[in-house]
C-alpha cells in the first residue's frame, strides 16, 4: 500500500512534465509550419566551419 | 548575381509595414511558388542579404514570408523586387489582416485537448483499481476512498479547464435565451463532478471523475476538427484577398507613386492603372485610352473602349493602355456596394439554415433530459433512496453522452473536406457541405464557369497566322497574346509601336504590318459580333482573326454527370444571346437565359427557391455574387473575383469543371455517413437507457460504452476516404 503513495505522485509528476513539454512546444510555435520544418533540415549550412 | 533595383520606378509599399514594439518594422508577404527546401533557403538567404533586413523566415505550410527590418523605415518594395527577380511573385498582406492570421483559438483548443487527455489518462490510473474492486477483488473501503480522492484531485481541475470552451459557449447561449448543444454538455459535466464528490464523501462506490474528463476529451476532438476546417478556409480566403484586391497605385501631389491598401484610397485621389490591372475604385478616366474587360462585372465578353471623361467601375480589368483615374468613390462605396447589400440579404438567409447536428440536438436534448428526470422521480416513487435515484439519473446522462453529435459530424466533414481539398476544392464550412448535399438543381453562369473565361483563336488561315505572330508576340493585349500562344515561339517584329485601344504596328519580314481593330487597318464600318483582330501587311488585303471564349474541356461531361445524379441544369448569363445560345446548344441544356443583370439573377434564384427547389449556383463574376449568396449552396472557381469567392461556400481551382459533380457526390456521401452515425447512436442509446434506469451501469461500463461508441462513430467517418469515387 505504501508504495502507492510514492509511485502515484511520481507518475503524476511525469504526466505533468509531459503536459508542460507539450505546452512549451505549442507556445514556441512548433506546430505552425510542419511542411517548412520538415524541409528545413535538408538545407546545408553555407558557412562550413571545419574546412 | 547582383540584384538590380530600379529605385525610380519602384512603388512605395510603406503602408504595409507593421510597426513593432521595439521600434523596428516588419512585413508579411504571401509568396507564390515556394515548394521545397531549396526554394526556402534561396528566398531566405536572398532576402536576409538585403540592406536593413534583420531576419526573414518563410512559413512553407502557409506560403508566408515574415521579414523583420532593423529600422522603422524598411524598404518593402526592395524585398518584393528581390523576390520577383528570384521568380517568386510576392504580395504584401494588409497589416490589420496579418494580425488576425495568428490563430489563438486553435491553440487554446489544442491545449484544452491536451489537458483533458492528461486528466483522462491519469484519473483512469486511479479508477482501474476501483473498477477491479467491482469484481470482488480485495479492495478495502479505505484504499478505495484514497483512489477516488486522488482521481478527484487530478480530474477536477482538468475538467474545469478543458470544459471552459463549453461552459462559455453555453453561458453565451443561455444569456441569449437559447439552449445550444453546449448547455446539456455543461450540465452533464458539472452534475457528474458534483455527484462524484458527494459519493466520495459518503465513501460510496460510483464516482465518475474519469468519465467527466474523457467525455470532454472526446468532445474537444470534434470541436477542434470543426475549428480546423473553418480556420483553413479562412486563411485560404485571406490569401486570395491579398492576391486579388491588394492595393492601388496612388499618384501623390509630388508626382511619386505610392501603393496603398484599397481601404485607404480617398475620393479625389489620382490612381494609376497599368494594363492587366484591375480598376480599384469607381472613377473618371483623366488620362489615357484603353479597353476595359467587364466580364467579371456584367458577364459580357466583348471589351469596352474608354477615353478621358468616361467612367469606369471597380472590378473591371484594364486591357491595353495605362489609365490615370480620379477616384469618385471609396472602395466600400463603389458600384460593388449595391451588390454587396444583396449579398448581405442572401447571407442572412443562409445563417437561418439549421445544421444537421443542431436538428439532432433539438430532438436529443429534451428526450434525454426528460428520461433522466423520469429516472430520478421514478426511482423515488419505486422506493429508492434519493442518492441511488440521483446516481441512476446521472449514470444515464453520462452513458447517453452526445458524442455522436459532438464528434461524428465534424469527423465526417473533415475527412470529406480533406478529400475535396486534395482534388483542389476548398470547403468553407461544414454547413456548406450539408447544404450542398441537399441540392437538386444546378444553375451555371456561362463566362468563366462553363467557359474558360479567356479568348482563344478559332478561325485563322495558317500562313496569315505565321505572319501576324511576330507582331502579336510584341503586344500585351490579351487577344494578341492568345494569337501568339496559338502560333508558338518565334521571332518578334521590329520597330514595334503600340497604340493603346487601337492596335500594334511594326516591321515583319521587312514589310510594315498592322494588327488591331478594323479601323486600325483602314477598314471602316466593319464590326463583327465576335471578338476579333484584323491583320494587314503591306500589299495584301486585311485578314480577320476570330476569337471565342471556349467551353471548358469537360463541361459537356460534367453536365451529363450532373443529370445522371438527378439534378436539373440551367444557364443564367449576363452575356449576349448569341454566345449563350451556342453554349447551351453544345451542352444540350434546354433552359437558359441571357442578358441577366445581377438583380435578375438573384430574382431567378428566388423564384426557383419559391418553387421548392434547392439550388446550387456556380458563378464567378461580381454579377453572380447576389445569386451566389441567395442560392442554397454556391460554388466559385478559383479565378473568380474575391467578392464571389466570399459569397460562395466552396471554391474550386484548376481547369476541370468536374469538381462540381465530385463535390456533390462527396457531400452526399458525407451526409449519409453522418446520418448513419446518428442512427447508430440512437440504437446505442436505446440499449443504454434501460440499463441505466435499472441501475446496471457502473463507472466501468460508462467508460467502456462512451469510448466504444465514439470509436465506432469515428471509424464510420473514416470510410469517407473511399467514398464519392466516380
Amino acid at each position: 500500500m505504501g508504495i502507492i503513495l510514492i509511485l502515484a505522485p511520481i507518475s503524476m509528476a511525469l504526466g505533468l512534465a509531459g503536459l508542460g513539454a507539450f505546452w512549451w512546444t505549442l507556445r514556441s510555435g512548433q506546430y505552425d509550419d510542419p511542411a517548412g520544418d520538415a524541409a528545413r533540415i535538408l538545407i546545408d549550412d553555407t558557412d562550413n566551419r571545419i574546412s | 548575381m547582383a540584384l538590380t533595383y530600379d529605385l525610380a520606378r519602384a512603388p512605395d509599399l510603406s503602408a504595409f509595414l507593421r510597426k513593432d514594439k521595439d521600434g523596428s518594422a516588419s512585413l508579411d508577404l504571401l509568396v507564390k511558388g515556394a515548394r521545397c527546401a531549396a526554394c526556402m533557403s534561396k528566398i531566405e538567404s536572398a532576402v536576409t542579404a538585403l540592406p536593413d533586413v534583420a531576419a526573414a523566415r518563410l512559413n512553407l505550410t502557409e506560403g508566408r514570408l515574415s521579414v523583420r527590418f532593423t529600422s522603422p523605415r524598411g524598404d518593402a518594395a526592395r524585398v518584393v523586387a528581390a523576390l520577383d527577380k528570384l521568380g517568386y511573385p510576392a504580395t504584401p498582406f494588409d497589416p490589420a489582416k496579418a494580425a488576425q492570421a495568428h490563430d489563438q483559438e486553435s491553440r487554446r483548443l489544442i491545449l484544452a485537448l491536451a489537458v483533458a487527455g492528461f486528466g483522462a489518462g491519469n484519473a483512469m490510473m486511479f479508477s482501474v483499481p476501483v473498477w477491479a474492486g467491482l469484481f470482488g477483488q480485495e479492495l478495502g473501503p479505505a484504499t478505495r476512498s484514497i483512489m477516488l480522492w486522488l482521481s478527484a484531485i487530478v480530474a477536477t481541475p482538468c475538467a474545469i479547464y478543458a470544459g471552459l470552451p463549453f461552459f462559455e459557449s453555453a453561458w453565451r447561449s443561455l444569456k441569449a435565451g437559447k439552449a445550444n448543444m453546449d448547455v446539456p454538455i455543461s450540465v452533464g459535466v458539472i452534475l457528474t463532478l458534483f455527484i462524484s464528490f458527494v459519493e466520495t464523501f459518503l465513501n460510496g462506490r460510483d464516482a465518475y471523475f474519469d468519465a467527466a474528463v474523457s467525455l470532454l476529451f472526446l468532445l474537444l476532438i470534434g470541436r477542434w476538427l470543426d475549428h480546423r476546417l473553418r480556420a483553413r478556409a479562412r486563411s485560404a480566403a485571406a490569401d486570395l484577398l491579398a492576391l486579388q484586391a491588394p492595393a492601388a497605385t496612388v499618384l501623390g501631389l509630388d508626382g511619386l507613386e505610392r501603393v496603398k491598401p484599397l481601404s485607404e484610397v480617398a475620393v479625389g485621389e489620382r490612381i494609376l492603372v497599368r494594363p492587366g490591372e484591375r480598376i480599384p475604385v469607381d472613377g473618371f478616366v483623366e488620362d489615357g485610352v484603353s479597353e476595359l474587360d467587364n466580364a467579371l462585372l456584367t458577364g459580357e465578353t466583348a471589351p469596352v473602349d474608354v477615353r478621358p471623361g468616361d467612367t469606369c467601375r471597380a472590378g473591371a480589368v484594364n486591357l491595353t493602355g495605362q489609365l490615370r483615374i480620379l477616384a469618385i468613390a471609396k472602395s466600400e462605396d463603389s458600384a460593388v456596394a449595391a451588390i454587396a447589400r444583396l449579398v448581405e440579404a442572401g447571407a442572412q438567409n443562409k445563417s437561418l439554415y439549421v445544421r444537421l447536428a443542431d436538428k439532432a440536438a433539438s430532438v436529443y436534448v429534451p428526450v434525454i433530459h426528460s428520461v433522466a428526470a423520469l429516472t430520478f422521480f421514478g426511482g423515488l416513487a419505486f422506493g429508492l433512496g434519493p442518492r441511488e435515484a440521483l446516481l441512476r439519473a446521472v449514470a444515464l446522462l453520462i452513458i447517453t453522452c452526445p458524442c455522436a453529435l459532438g464528434l461524428a459530424v465534424p469527423a465526417v466533414q473533415i475527412t470529406a473536406s480533406a478529400r475535396l481539398f486534395r482534388k483542389g476544392v476548398l470547403v468553407k464550412s461544414g454547413a456548406a457541405l450539408e447544404r450542398l448535399s441537399e441540392v437538386d438543381h444546378v444553375v451555371f453562369d456561362k463566362t468563366g464557369v462553363l467557359t474558360e473565361g479567356r479568348s482563344r483563336l478559332i478561325e485563322a488561315p495558317a500562313e496569315a497566322l505565321a505572319l501576324a505572330a511576330p507582331l502579336a508576340r510584341a503586344s500585351a493585349h490579351p487577344l494578341a497574346r492568345a494569337l501568339a500562344a496559338e502560333a508558338g515561339p518565334g521571332p518578334r517584329a521590329t520597330e514595334v509601336v503600340e497604340t493603346a485601344g487601337q492596335g500594334v504596328e511594326g516591321l515583319v519580314e521587312g514589310r510594315s504590318a498592322r494588327l488591331g481593330r478594323a479601323s486600325f487597318v483602314g477598314l471602316e464600318g466593319v464590326r463583327g459580333g465576335e471578338t476579333e483582330l484584323w491583320f494587314a501587311i503591306q500589299g495584301e488585303t486585311p485578314i480577320r482573326f476570330r476569337f471565342s471564349d471556349q467551353l471548358r474541356a469537360d463541361a459537356a461531361a460534367t453536365v451529363a454527370e450532373l443529370r445522371a445524379l438527378g439534378l436539373g441544369v440551367e444557364i443564367l448569363s449576363g452575356d449576349l444571346e448569341g454566345p449563350v445560345a451556342r453554349a447551351a446548344q453544345t451542352l444540350h441544356i434546354d433552359h437558359w437565359r441571357s442578358g441577366q443583370s445581377p438583380q435578375d439573377k438573384a430574382a431567378v434564384i428566388d423564384a426557383l427557391t419559391a418553387e421548392g427547389r434547392k439550388v446550387l449556383m456556380v458563378g464567378d463574376g461580381l454579377n453572380d455574387t447576389a445569386a451566389l449568396a441567395k442560392a442554397h449552396a454556391a460554388m466559385a472557381p478559383g479565378a473568380a473575383l474575391d467578392a464571389s469567392q466570399n459569397a460562395a461556400d466552396l471554391v474550386f481551382s484548376g481547369e476541370a469543371l468536374g469538381a462540381v459533380a465530385d463535390s456533390i457526390r462527396v457531400a452526399r456521401a458525407a451526409r449519409s455517413r453522418a446520418l448513419e452515425n446518428f442512427g447508430f447512436s440512437a440504437l446505442y442509446n436505446l440499449g443504454a437507457i434501460p440499463l441505466a434506469m435499472l441501475g446496471f451501469v457502473n463507472p466501468l461500463i460508462a467508460a467502456l460504452a462512451m469510448s466504444g461508441s465514439s470509436l465506432v462513430v469515428t471509424l464510420n467517418a473514416l470510410r469517407m476516404h473511399g467514398a464519392g469515387k466516380a
